[in-house]
């Protein structure tokens, strides 16, 4: 039972872990609080299902195509609305709200093209897959998969390559980084397409891990993947990871009976915010983020 | 189209922007004049709310009595979320806020033995009724015929509302006020000057909190019947659509935004349209966010703020 709830949160914990790092990096490089990240990974996932459910492609192909989608809708929305107000620099409350304002324009657009009902991808919902004790369904296998594949991948990304170093660059000191000769327009237009590639994955994995999804599915991940980012320290892309796969691990493991008798699942979100709550009140700063900017 | 010609119309649209005036009033003290970014501003009016309707209908308090103590709770609510999450940074205290307001809901929404979760909590309000009754016949004695049953409900909450809004108004303008300010413009400096700020933050945010139980207390007369959907996030975001659309630092922007955004909210609800009833919900939202963007693109200081008075965080 242990090692279940372990595997389970893993599965929640890599969805969130993918989203807070998406987060994360805009946070770092424009100082915004993308408040419409989780209506980008809704966005993400209905896409993938149009091309999965009704136009019945074949669901690797169905990602690609909405993860390019959710990209672009991310690089189309900088152009229209972040470039003018950082142009005019706007604050940090103003980016704020204005991100709650896309946010609602973009959820009820969904829910105006998808309509409320719950949809599903086309999966095998009874294909089993068994680890010792530990039972997977299909979608969970998948999820799981793919999360280690793209958290690995991402590790090197920014670890090992020239526009991950960029990345980080211009996080820690845009100035100094500018003055570098690093061509800062170019990277923030990288920034969020990958941020658009990783809400498009977090959204489509959560979607599967969930087996149903409707359009306002996403304002109830943002919770937890804030959570997450504020965790690992904000700003600081390997924090979200560690952020997220604790917090879902943390989540599942509290319904444990053997721990005080085991949460009731429905208060699993709440946990998300008591773990958070305990870890500010030790580390104001979160558990990766650097004291001096707080 | 007939309906926007009707007294009950704008009875209803009178009331409801009465609820957001208070809930705005609160947010304009923590954020127009505190600079403090709380996004968990609907939770307090969610304890207000129940914890006057609880103590009406499962303790059998009078409501005269369950309404103070429904005040009481919501600011010790305040403090002790204030308390550990003050200290954080803006951003953090935002994400913070806003959780503690989802967990307020989750909670109202699965504790069924006190709240009926989405049953709906029902009874709280045969007090009211009595005076709301009572005002009627009062109305009718000097010559005023009320048509609509909302009209006292209407008359209480905007007297409620404007003694309210000025002695918000009073107080900002006292020493106290103007520490608030400073915290806004420069925390580091208050502090420098010997200001405990963390104590005047609390005290703002607590204030607050009373404000949106008020606000809390007349919804759930407006409703009847009261139920955790009322208190989604999406209502402080309107609370703090209000205070954006009417300016930051103004009281008069604060009613006037409040007006102006639920005429808009209520009056689509009565545009023909060849739609369903959830695609023109789903419409009415849309123009919010539109409204919000514009407003942080064009005049992020609101028809009647003046940008002297905020800079917002910069």
């Amino acid at each position: 039972m242990f090692l279940q709830l372990v595997a389970n949160g893993l599965v929640t914990g890599s969805v969130i872990a993918i989203g807070a790092v998406g987060v994360s990096i805009i946070y770092a490089i424009l100082r915004l609080v993308n408040f419409a990240y989780g209506d980008f990974m809704a966005f993400g996932a209905l896409a993938a299902y149009a091309f999965n459910g009704p136009l019945k492609l074949n669901l690797v192909v169905s990602a690609a195509l909405a993860m390019i989608a959710t990209a672009a809708l991310s690089l189309a929305v900088d152009a229209v609305l972040w470039r003018p107000l950082r142009r005019r620099r706007a604050g940090f409350m103003s980016l704020f709200l204005a991100s709650i304002g896309l946010a609602l324009v973009l959820r009820q657009s969904l829910l105006l093209a998808y309509g409320p009902q719950p949809q599903t991808y086309r999966v095998d919902p009874y294909k089993v897959y068994m680890l010792g004790s530990v039972r997977l369904s299909q979608a969970q296998a998948i999820t799981i998969l793919t999360a280690a594949i793209v958290i690995v991948a991402l590790g090197f990304f920014l670890a090992r390559t020239t526009l991950g170093r960029t990345m980080r660059a211009l996080a820690d000191d845009p100035i100094l980084a500018a003055v570098a000769g690093i061509d800062v327009g170019r990277t923030i237009a990288f920034t969020w397409i990958l941020s658009g590639l990783l809400a498009a994955i977090a959204g489509i994995l959560a979607g599967l891990a969930q087996t149903t999804f409707d359009p306002n599915f996403g304002f109830t991940l943002l919770l937890p993947i804030f959570a997450a980012v504020v965790l690992g320290g904000i700003g600081s892309a390997y924090g979200a990871l560690a952020g997220g796969l604790t917090l879902g691990v943390a989540m599942e493991l509290s319904t444990w009976t053997p721990f005080f008798g085991g949460v009731d699942p429905v208060y699993k979100p709440v946990v998300a915010f008591v773990v958070l709550a305990a870890a500010l009140m030790v580390r104001p700063q979160g558990l990766f983020g650097r004291a001096r900017v707080v | 189209m007939s309906a926007l010609a009707s007294g009950e119309f704008w009875a209803f649209v009178g009331v409801v922007a009465g609820i957001y005036t208070i809930l705005a009033l609160g947010i304009q003290l923590q954020f127009g004049f505190t600079g403090l970014l709380n996004f968990g501003q609907v939770a307090f009016m969610a304890i207000g709310a129940y914890t006057m309707a609880i103590l009406v209908v499962k303790e059998g308090w009078s409501w005269w009595w369950a309404m103070p103590a429904a005040i009481a709770a919501a600011m010790l609510a305040a403090v002790v979320v204030g308390l550990p999450s003050l200290r954080l940074r803006a951003d953090y205290f935002a994400i913070t806020t806003l959780a503690f307001a989802e967990i307020v809901r989750y909670l109202a929404d699965n504790e069924r033995d006190l709240t009926e979760g989405s049953q709906g909590l029902l009874g709280y309000n045969g007090d009211w009724f009595k005076l709301s009754l009572r005002l009627g016949n009062w109305l009718d004695g000097h010559g005023v015929h009320v048509t609509s049953f909302l009209f006292p409900l209407l008359l209480v909450s905007w007297g409620v509302l404007l003694v309210l809004t000025l002695l918000i108004a009073l107080i900002v303008r006292t020493p106290w006020g103007r520490v608030l300010r400073a915290i806004r413009e420069d925390e580091d400096a208050a502090r420098a000057l010997g200001k405990n700020t963390l104590a005047y933050k609390l005290q703002s945010l607590a204030l607050a909190a009373a404000l949106a139980a008020i606000a809390g207390f007349v919804l759930a007369l407006n409703l009847t019947l009261l139920v955790p959907d009322e208190f989604d996030p999406v209502f402080t975001i309107f609370g703090f659509v209000i205070v954006i659309l009417g300016g930051l630092g103004s009281y008069v922007g604060v009613i006037l935004g409040s007006v102006i955004l639920m005429t808009v909210l209520e009056g689509t609800r009565y545009v023909e349209l060849p739609l369903s009833a959830d695609k023109v919900a789903a419409i009415r939202f849309i123009i919010v966010g539109l409204v919000l963007i514009l407003l942080m693109a064009f005049r992020p200081q609101g028809i009647l703020g003046s940008k002297q008075e905020m800079l917002l965080g910069e």
